[in-house]
């Protein structure tokens, strides 16, 4: 399933919404979205996985990227990621860079 | 410098195309693939090679999208070197083939013909997930692989600690969780051993050896029990593919490619609760076998720089496995510093065990040398300048170096001296008590320079029978190896305590049980680094099985319902270990003196029997207590209880005249494996006073631990 990724700024709130498959070939996209929502100096990031199927390594990597994008005050908060997602990033210990939520707001 | 400075450089662009692939020189160093900006830096050794041919596939494809010579230009002396644009990270494998003569009595044994695995990729395809069923017909079934070194380990570093402070538990990964009662969710990997960091802390250990993580191949010889039907395979690992990469199938996550983020995150934990990672490394021999056996990298790529042979080309075979690694050629002692360095600094790896070590120190043509190259490299290395480095001495060639090993002040070394001493004396046999008093001191008489932490001592290891094994054969039973019983060691120094195998007989078992403990005190309260075996804490068996290499089930994993029903040995272990933590008195670095230096009154050690300050050193005896005087423990650095143990290995119970301790002292009982559970021991600080200051009785068989504070 292709990668599909969109983006918005709300009251200083990044939110991202992800879909489909975040590989190798992807994470340019998501890299990008990141760089671009940066410029905005958000005070949050918010990333809506509840359709990302699979997050390869170079996924997770993104997500630490965007944690030193943003500095270590901004929040990542991963909205409904699939139980695979949230395997993976336990046990690569990606996990400790990010909040895993039900929902945003909190 | 501005980052777009960076994109100005013209090495960051292709000056050549093949098929559409774009590349052009590379860097020589370093060896292996690098991620560098755009593209990937291909760089490869060989000293005999007419022409290298860089081989990529897309991961798991059956045949390669590109093959790409490298132009005779990118070769500078024995070195082949390129950088490949647009090669995707994650989903790229790549291999070599070399093209060169087939003359093995020349040493040489090139095939254009094979796609050869990379000796420093970072990570292998092929085994991603454990015993998957591999496809037997790929043309390349080893794959080399990318990583990603940028691991955010945050604070992390090595420990560091004192060595002389280390408890060692040897485990195996798969061992260790895989069991169904291990209650863990990933069964059987690194993320598994990080459930169980918490047990690993309250057992009281700080420092984790792990049997071989480089990447193997479990179906390496791999065959069927004619018996049983059952496949054997290469369980335990000591037979590596790749030095740099570690095993994908120990991951939960090898199957998408994420062992390393994975294996970190393992360490980085364990770290964090205060607990050392040994790896057990096999330099000795790789996984190519002799000249029957199969071609994957090394013999392919430099057969003769990498492999110790034979005036006709064929093998040496220092480590019985089939070839022998040229460990002294200064190419080949590279890789190893290269890869240990890697370990070190990428891994945030504490030390190396090194397997069949006596290998090490022998020269190209196999002959052991006086200075060794590689073993002074390593002792001496910058990178590897905290790691812990300990050899096991001795090899399959007969070279045995327990306390000749060329240390170099920084090598120590698995004291199979030790493991005899204390296996023979635990069985009852008479005329041991000298070399007792050596190895419960640290083996003062192998180590006289190098001080206690240079002996590993143990009673197990995962070569041979598990403690509980131990007093309970007499004999090996290694049927379910296929092998007849012929494999595995014939020397065990076992008592089955009079009943071969398990059995109902109360006495029995209670001696056994009893016997661990002993066993277990004598290892901690001996001066020098105790190691203990996964599983001996809670009476693990192998079923009388002392060389379980093959077996990927019940007789290698770790049953963990075993501590419920070996509670008293689980609890008499943690206490053991955690008496050990508690009293500094017990890890001295350097040797006793003999002598009371700090004026207490006490010489820092003294020997004593069944009489106090007179030890019975004579053939017939099976008793010996020592005191170790707390005014003088971390050799007079430190102060602490003064701790008197007495080891009675009569069959008969014996009373123990006491020394006389200062007069506002008493003494305090820790520990008396006689003594039925729960009162064989007492909670650390809350010890009872001895009723009986000036003597204590040693029932048949036991130790005594005292305290005199």
């Amino acid at each position: 399933m292709s990668f599909t990724i969109s983006s918005e700024i709300s009251n200083k709130v990044a939110i991202l919404t992800l879909g489909g498959s975040l590989d190798s070939s992807s994470a340019s996209d998501f890299q990008s979205e990141i760089q671009k929502v940066a410029g905005e100096s958000p005070s949050e990031m918010v990333l809506q996985v509840s359709e990302l199927t699979f997050m390869a390594s170079a996924g997770l990597r993104m997500i630490v990227f965007a944690k030193q994008k943003l500095g270590p005050s901004v929040q990542i908060y991963l909205v409904k990621p699939q139980d695979q997602i949230i395997d993976t990033l336990q046990m690569t210990g990606f996990i400790h860079s990010v909040h895993i939520v039900d929902k945003y707001p909190v | 410098m501005a980052e777009s400075n960076f994109d100005t450089r013209i090495d960051y662009y292709p000056t050549h195309e093949h098929e559409g692939i774009k590349y052009r020189r590379g860097h020589v160093l370093p060896f292996g693939a690098t991620m560098v900006p755009n593209g990937v830096n291909f760089s490869i050794y060989s000293s005999a090679a007419i022409s290298c041919t860089l081989v990529l596939f897309e991961k798991g494809a059956d045949q390669p999208y590109a093959e790409i010579t490298f132009p005779e230009e990118f070769r500078i002396g024995n070195t082949y070197s390129m950088i490949v644009f647009d090669l995707d990270f994650e989903t790229l494998e790549y291999g070599y083939r070399m093209d060169g003569p087939f003359e093995p009595e020349a040493g040489h044994r090139f095939d254009k013909t094979k796609i050869l695995s990379d000796p420093y990729a970072k990570a292998i395809g092929g085994r991603d997930k454990w015993l998957a069923p591999p496809n037997w017909d790929n043309i390349y079934p080893h794959r080399s692989r990318l990583v990603f070194e940028d691991f955010d380990w945050e604070s992390d570093m090595p420990l560091e600690t004192p060595i002389e402070d280390l408890i060692v538990y040897e485990g195996h990964v798969r061992g260790f969780t895989q069991h169904e009662s291990s209650g863990v969710k990933n069964k059987g990997t690194f993320a598994g051993i990080r459930e169980k960091i918490p047990y690993l802390l309250d057992l009281g250990i700080n420092c984790l050896e792990l049997m071989p993580i480089y990447e193997f191949d479990e179906y390496e010889h791999s065959k069927t029990n004619p018996e049983t039907g059952e496949l054997l395979i290469n369980y335990w690992g000591y037979s590596t593919l790749n030095f740099f990469a570690p095993k994908s199938g120990y991951a939960a996550t090898g199957k998408f490619g994420m062992q390393v983020d994975e294996l970190k995150t393992l360490i980085k934990d364990l770290h964090k609760n205060g607990i050392e990672v040994l790896l057990d490394v096999v330099f000795n021999h790789t996984a190519e076998g002799d000249h029957r056996g199969p071609t994957i990298s090394f013999k392919g790529i430099d057969n003769n720089t990498y492999y110790m042979l034979t005036p006709e080309g064929y093998y040496f075979n220092f480590s019985g496995t089939g070839n022998t690694l040229n460990c002294n050629h200064p190419v080949v002692r590279s890789m190893v510093l290269d890869c240990l360095r890697y370990w070190a600094s990428e891994y945030h790896i504490d030390g190396f065990r090194f397997d069949l070590a006596a290998i090490l120190g022998r020269a190209q043509d196999g002959s052991p040398l006086n200075n060794p190259p590689l073993l002074e490299s390593l002792a001496h290395d910058p990178v590897l300048a905290k790691c812990k480095l300990i050899a096991e001495a001795w090899d399959a060639g007969g070279l045995y170096q327990v306390g000749s090993f060329p240390a170099y002040g920084r090598w120590a070394e698995w004291n199979g001296k030790y493991r005899d001493t204390i296996r023979r004396f635990l069985k009852g046999e008479e005329g041991l008590i000298g070399e007792l008093s050596q190895r419960l001191q640290g083996s003062p008489d192998l180590y006289s320079t190098r001080g206690t932490a240079a002996g590993i001592n143990f009673i197990t290891c995962h070569d041979g029978f598990t403690l509980y094994d131990l007093f309970s054969y007499n004999e090996k039973h290694n049927e379910a190896n296929g092998e007849n019983n012929n494999d595995g060691n014939n020397d065990n120094f076992s008592w089955n305590c009079g009943c071969e195998g398990e059995t109902d007989d109360a006495g029995i078992n209670i001696l056994r049980h009893r016997q661990i403990k002993n066993a277990l005190s004598i290892l901690m309260v001996s001066q020098g680094i105790p190691m203990i075996l996964m599983g001996d804490e809670m009476g693990r068996t192998k079923y009388g099985n002392n060389n379980t290499y093959c077996h990927d089930n019940d007789l290698n994993w770790l049953n963990w319902s075993l501590i419920d029903k070996n509670a008293d040995i689980y609890y008499f272990a943690r206490h053991i270990i955690n008496f050990r933590r508690n009293h500094a008195v017990l890890r001295n670095r350097d040797h006793f003196r003999n002598a009371d230096y700090k004026g207490t009154g006490y010489p820092d050690i003294s020997f004593h029997g069944t009489q106090a300050w007179n030890a019975d050193w004579s053939e017939s005896s099976r008793v010996l207590a020592i005191m170790l005087d707390g005014g003088h423990a971390k050799n007079g650095y430190a102060t602490d209880d003064t701790v008197y143990f007495a080891i009675n290995m009569h069959w008969e119970a014996l009373p123990f005249e006491l020394p006389h301790l200062p007069q506002d002292k008493s003494w305090y009982v820790s520990v008396n494996t006689d003594m039925p559970s729960p009162y064989d021991f007492h909670e650390l600080n809350n010890e009872p006073v001895l009723e009986n200051q000036y003597s204590c009785i040693l029932g048949p068989r036991s130790v005594v631990i005292l305290l005199g504070k």
